[in-house]
């Protein structure tokens, strides 16, 4: 590692921290809506709508064609492949009808997750075969950033040593290869809920995971200003019989990152896991309230939660359409403010929520 | 890495979480005053002063017995073991006369560098054996804070990638070693500013090298939030052809840190290395202005850079301890302004048009 082979240019660097800025600007994260066609699938069983592409082109729809309320909340929307390509009602092309109202365009580029052989059940991610050209031509039909997302979880034995390198070194080619392409790499390293463990041993995961991350995407040479991270929130498992409150979520997942994740990383955007919508909001404010140094944006990357009222909302049904989207709205609009910091749930005093932020040295 | 194993309670984590923030409180640094017998006998032979026990004692206590005022400017001091069993002219031990003062104590504990066969001329520091009794000892006598000295050199081949990872698994140890007995680790990675290289390429290496070390120490379950760094600036070799400000120093500085220090470290006190005394204040104080976001103190921690005017006016003679003295304070007091950005060089611009020649063209 003794000399420098610079792999952007001076243009290519401020591009991508632009795009970085723009996406995580105060009051703004991403919208998810990347579900692959078997997830929708997930989606739409449960109010009852069949999976066609017809029926996954009107959901997206009734998202994109907001009015502009989100305008000030969203600052990107993740695609799947398929709706890149798809058009509103009246032909326009989704991806130009989101760039044209500011926000920015990303695409899912990973394949999903496979097995590693001799693991108790951890996986890595692929998608690395072609990536570049793949990227090339997202960008030339509107893409300015992309996601990717690896998958770790935690038992009694895992995540192993490998699942943890060969995850953080996936995501580091990824990266790599999405930034000579013009395109900011979201690098996600997901630690799923699922389990019995607790806050501590969650905390105690992740900050193994974004070191070894963090450490990848150095050794690839990646531009940190110009990527975004996507991880989870630290949380007890599902399954942990020990409730903690908001604050406590917000201290373990701050410090965890403080720990971790360098300064010139430009934004921090949570997945929401298994979070209600209101969970996944009044964490994220929480988060932004806690009282220590945070020198990235904290904002929000949800799929679920910010779609779950609208799905219900809509069951398919046309007559429904604006109701759905409103509902998206307040769900785009509570985030924005918990990513300020200023969000007011109903039923929860800020005052009396600051006071419960327990001492990080107990981390 | 699956389960945790806490090395440290939360008293013992907020007791040296503690001791950092008052190392680095704002306005205050550090004064190295740790110089081993060898590297005194170079100070002391510059002006033709005997290396002798008693001249090393009689210049800390120099030093140490400066006005109490001092104490709004230096945080901490390190200290040889020599000297922390010294004493000043008053007959009270040093570590009592600088504790008095509200001044935090630290000490030396490497035992200098050692060969890396079979590489161009690479060193690991070594130190490691029986240190945590060592560091034991040292809390009881009055320590709070410990410093270990790695060195990288850049070369057409060096860094190479052993030397990297054998120095930052090596300032790891000893990091989790300290942090058992109470002690904070002051981790420096010196990288030499010997050579023809630019300053991309000094920032090149400083990135890496401090993302190896900063791995190793996440590895070795070391508590970030009660450890300091003490890193070279980011600057050219000393041999290169090319001139930079203090502004593309401060800026390639900052941006090496933001790349690669977490957040959680408290503070960051650059060495001084070869800079001259104005130089070290002058580079401290552009880089406590860049327009980024800096979540850690940036400060001091000089030897020569503090001492070097006191040395000179000194010059082994009692009539000139008071100037020697008005010396040392006068170092300290700029460094202290330069560590919150607000020390003004007579004829150099205020800091609204410093701050304009932070060129935001400049990507690094």
């Amino acid at each position: 590692m003794t000399h420098q082979y610079p792999a952007l240019t001076t243009e290519q660097k401020k591009e991508l921290q632009e795009i970085a800025e723009r996406i995580t600007a105060p009051g703004k994260g991403i919208l998810a809506a990347d579900e692959s066609t078997g997830s929708m699938g997930k989606r739409l069983n449960p109010i009852g709508v069949e999976n066609t592409e017809e029926n996954r082109r009107r959901y997206r729809q009734l998202l994109f064609t907001a009015d502009q309320r989100i305008d000030s909340c969203i600052g990107g929307v993740i695609f799947f492949h398929e709706t890149l390509y798809q058009n509103t009602d009246d032909g326009t092309n989704f991806s130009k009808l989101i760039k044209d109202r500011g926000i920015v365009v990303g695409i899912k580029v990973d394949k999903g997750v496979v097995p590693l052989a001799g693991t108790d059940g951890e996986t890595t991610t692929q998608g690395l075969d072609g990536l570049s050209e793949r990227c090339a031509q997202y960008k030339k039909d509107g893409a300015d950033f992309a996601k990717w997302r690896s998958v770790l979880k935690i038992s009694e034995n895992t995540p192993s040593e490998l699942a943890i390198m060969e995850n953080a070194n996936v995501l580091a080619r990824y990266a790599s290869i999405c930034q000579q392409n013009g395109i900011v790499p979201i690098v996600e390293p997901e630690i799923l809920p699922d389990g019995e463990h607790d806050l501590k041993r969650c905390q105690y995961v992740s900050e193994k995971v974004l070191a070894a991350v963090y450490k990848a995407l150095s050794d690839h040479h990646v531009y940190l200003e110009g990527t975004l991270l996507k991880p989870n929130m630290v949380t007890p498992g599902h399954s942990c019989p020990t409730k903690v409150s908001h604050e406590e979520i917000a201290m373990a997942t701050v410090t965890a990152l403080r720990r971790t994740v360098p300064p010139a990383v430009t934004g921090v955007t949570f997945l929401s896991g298994g979070q209600s919508e209101e969970d996944a909001s009044i964490n994220l404010n929480a988060i932004n309230n806690c009282p220590l140094a945070k020198p990235w944006a904290l904002t929000f990357s949800y799929g679920r939660a910010l779609q779950a009222s609208a799905l219900n909302a809509w069951r398919g049904e046309l007559s429904k359409e604006n109701a759905a989207t409103e509902e998206f709205i307040k769900r785009a609009e509570a985030n924005s403010q918990a990513a300020l910091g200023k969000y007011q749930s109903s039923g929860s005093g800020t005052a009396a929520g600051k006071s419960l932020y327990v001492e990080n040295h107990a981390y | 890495m699956t389960h945790q194993f806490p090395s440290l309670s939360p008293e013992q984590k907020k007791e040296l979480s503690d001791i950092a923030q008052r190392i680095v409180a704002p306005g205050k640094g550090i004064l190295a005053a740790d110089e081993s017998t060898g590297t005194m006998g170079k100070r002391l032979e510059k002006i033709k002063v005997e290396n002798s026990e008693e001249n090393r004692r009689y210049f800390r206590d120099l030093l140490f017995s400066t006005d109490p005022s001092i104490s709004n400017c230096v945080g901490g001091i390190i200290f040889f073991h020599e000297t922390l069993y010294q004493k000043s002219d008053s007959g009270k031990l040093f570590p009592q006369v600088i504790k008095d003062k509200g001044i935090v104590v630290g000490i030396k504990v490497d035992k200098g560098t050692a060969g890396l066969n079979g590489t161009d001329g690479e060193t690991t520091t070594q130190g490691l054996d029986g240190l945590s009794e060592r560091c034991a000892q040292y809390k009881k006598d009055g320590c709070d804070f410990a410093k270990w000295r790695c060195v990288l050199k850049i070369s057409d081949s060096c860094p190479t990638s052993v030397a990297i990872a054998e120095n930052a698994n090596v300032l790891a140890r000893y990091a989790s070693i300290c942090q058992q007995n109470g002690l904070v680790p002051i981790v420096e990675p010196e990288i030499l500013p010997d050579g023809t290289h630019d300053l991309l390429r000094c920032q090149y290496v400083t990135e890496k090298v401090l993302a190896a070390v900063y791995k190793a120490l996440s590895d070795h379950h070391v508590y970030l939030e009660g450890t300091l760094l003490k890193p070279n600036m980011v600057t050219a070799g000393q041999s290169c052809a090319k001139k930079f400000t203090p502004q593309e120093v401060a800026m390639a500085t900052v941006t090496a840190l933001r790349r690669t220090v977490p957040a959680s470290v408290p503070g960051i006190c650059f060495l001084s290395g070869g800079q001259s005394e104005e130089e070290a204040s002058l580079n401290l104080n552009a880089i406590n202005q860049v327009p980024l976001n800096r979540p850690w103190k940036l400060s001091f921690s000089y030897g020569r850079a503090l001492q070097a005017s006191a040395l000179a006016a000194w010059q082994g003679k009692t009539a000139n301890k008071a100037a020697a003295q008005e010396a040392f304070c006068s170092r300290a007091k700029i460094n202290g302004l330069a560590s919150k950005g607000e020390y003004k060089a007579s004829g150099s611009a205020d800091q609204a048009s410093m701050k304009s020649l932070f060129s935001a063209s400049y990507i690094y």
